[in-house]
């Protein structure tokens, strides 16, 4: 069964929410959770994230990811679909499978971007800069960044309190048809293959991210840091 | 001091463009050298030296698979080939990446002596990168030993 590493992108606001301990971050600075079980794989896309000035937690496995959020037991997982959140946090998929109607489900169910792996610096360069723009309209007390659109400001809601997360699973057997992938929902934390809940969007496929409706809609968390 | 730092530097670059074009090393070598500076002058050779770990395990994994004869769990064996696949395509493996393409098909279509081919090629290309690399990294250590800097090579 396939499985994807995925990125999540965690606001300082959303990981103080969970009761982790965190060092004074740069209100800037941008919290991901990088999920894949191949350690070649976590020591790049680490890299990749901190050079682009990420910080940046590293898990293998999508049930370490859980753990990392407090989202692993009964009580977490009861009171998922209430919490606000993780809802808001971007979950990017990262595969090597490069399958188009795969990729196209990844970002039906709520995936903000998809990287294709081998995953390069660009990739994630572009990755950084459209979440920092979106830092940026989220919360207008932040530094100024560079490239925000007018139109991008005008078509944002105000912001709301930050929502549920959905990370990914990362995995490395066979294909998984993505039907197994996508439609578990996290109440089975013993598969720890499965997605969590995503929230619903549009289904429109993501052609480039600074286009994404599905992405601006998705990018309201006033927490964002 | 200048002329045998010139000469490492040429040493290096010719060698390094060699495992290039002789397809060990792909672009996506390239983009890890990116990831390495002054602060981590050592990424590149760190990354390398965990995949050749990877290696040794997952080549391991694979070859106890398929020594279970007449009972091979193909799926197993694949199973390690995706992860060979994915490493090594990670790392710029290019050569090792290749193998790994054609080895998942023998896994799929459940090819004994395919895979028992390709394990024994897998094995020697990683090892083959391995002293290679080994040789590429060694260069630089000595350019640097003689006070020069390790040059930006420029593959194309």
């Amino acid at each position: 069964m396939a499985r994807d590493g995925g990125v999540s992108c965690l606001r300082r606001s959303e990981i103080m929410s969970v009761g982790m301990e965190s060092a004074p971050l740069d209100l800037d600075e941008v919290h991901v959770l990088a999920v894949d079980d191949s350690l070649v794989d976590r020591i790049v896309i680490e890299r990749l994230l901190r050079i682009t000035s990420c910080k940046v937690t590293a898990v293998d496995s999508g049930w370490r990811a859980l753990e990392f959020l407090g989202l692993d037991n009964e009580k977490a997982s009861a009171k998922f679909d209430e919490s606000s959140n993780f809802r808001e946090v971007p979950v990017v998929i990262m595969s090597s499978e490069n399958v188009l109607t795969r990729i196209d489900r990844c970002l039906e169910e709520g995936a903000e971007d998809f990287l294709l792996k081998p995953v390069k610096l660009a990739d994630v360069k572009r990755l950084r800069n459209y979440l920092t723009r979106d830092v940026k309209l989220s919360n207008g007390n932040k530094r100024k960044l560079p490239e925000v659109s007018d139109s991008v400001h005008a078509s944002l809601p105000p912001p709301s309190p930050p929502l549920t997360l959905s990370p990914d699973s990362s995995d490395s057997s066979p294909p998984l048809s993505p039907v197994e992938i996508f439609s578990s929902p996290l109440s089975s934390p013993i598969d720890d293959e499965d997605d969590d809940v995503l929230t619903s969007s549009s289904p429109e496929s993501l052609t480039t991210p600074e286009e994404s409706p599905i992405r601006r809609q998705k990018m309201r968390s006033p927490g964002l840091d | 001091m200048d002329a045998l730092v010139a000469q490492l530097q040429m040493q290096f670059r010719d060698y390094t463009i060699s495992l290039y074009q002789q397809g060990f090393l792909d672009d996506q070598f390239t983009e890890l050298k990116k990831l390495q500076d002054d602060a981590s002058p050592d990424f590149v050779a760190e990354v390398l030296s965990l995949f050749f770990e990877d290696c040794v395990k997952l080549i391991g994994n694979m070859a106890r698979a398929l020594d279970q004869k007449g009972t091979v769990d193909f799926n197993q064996v694949g199973a390690s080939v995706h992860q060979l696949k994915g490493s090594s395509s990670s790392v710029g493996a290019k050569r090792v990446k290749g193998l790994c393409v054609s080895f998942k098909e023998f896994c799929e279509a459940k090819n004994y002596e395919g895979c028992v081919r390709c394990l024994q090629q897998v094995d020697i290309e990683y090892k083959t990168l391995q002293t290679k690399l080994q040789d590429m990294f060694n260069l630089e250590k000595q350019i640097i030993e003689a006070g020069g800097r390790v040059p930006q090579v420029d593959i194309n």
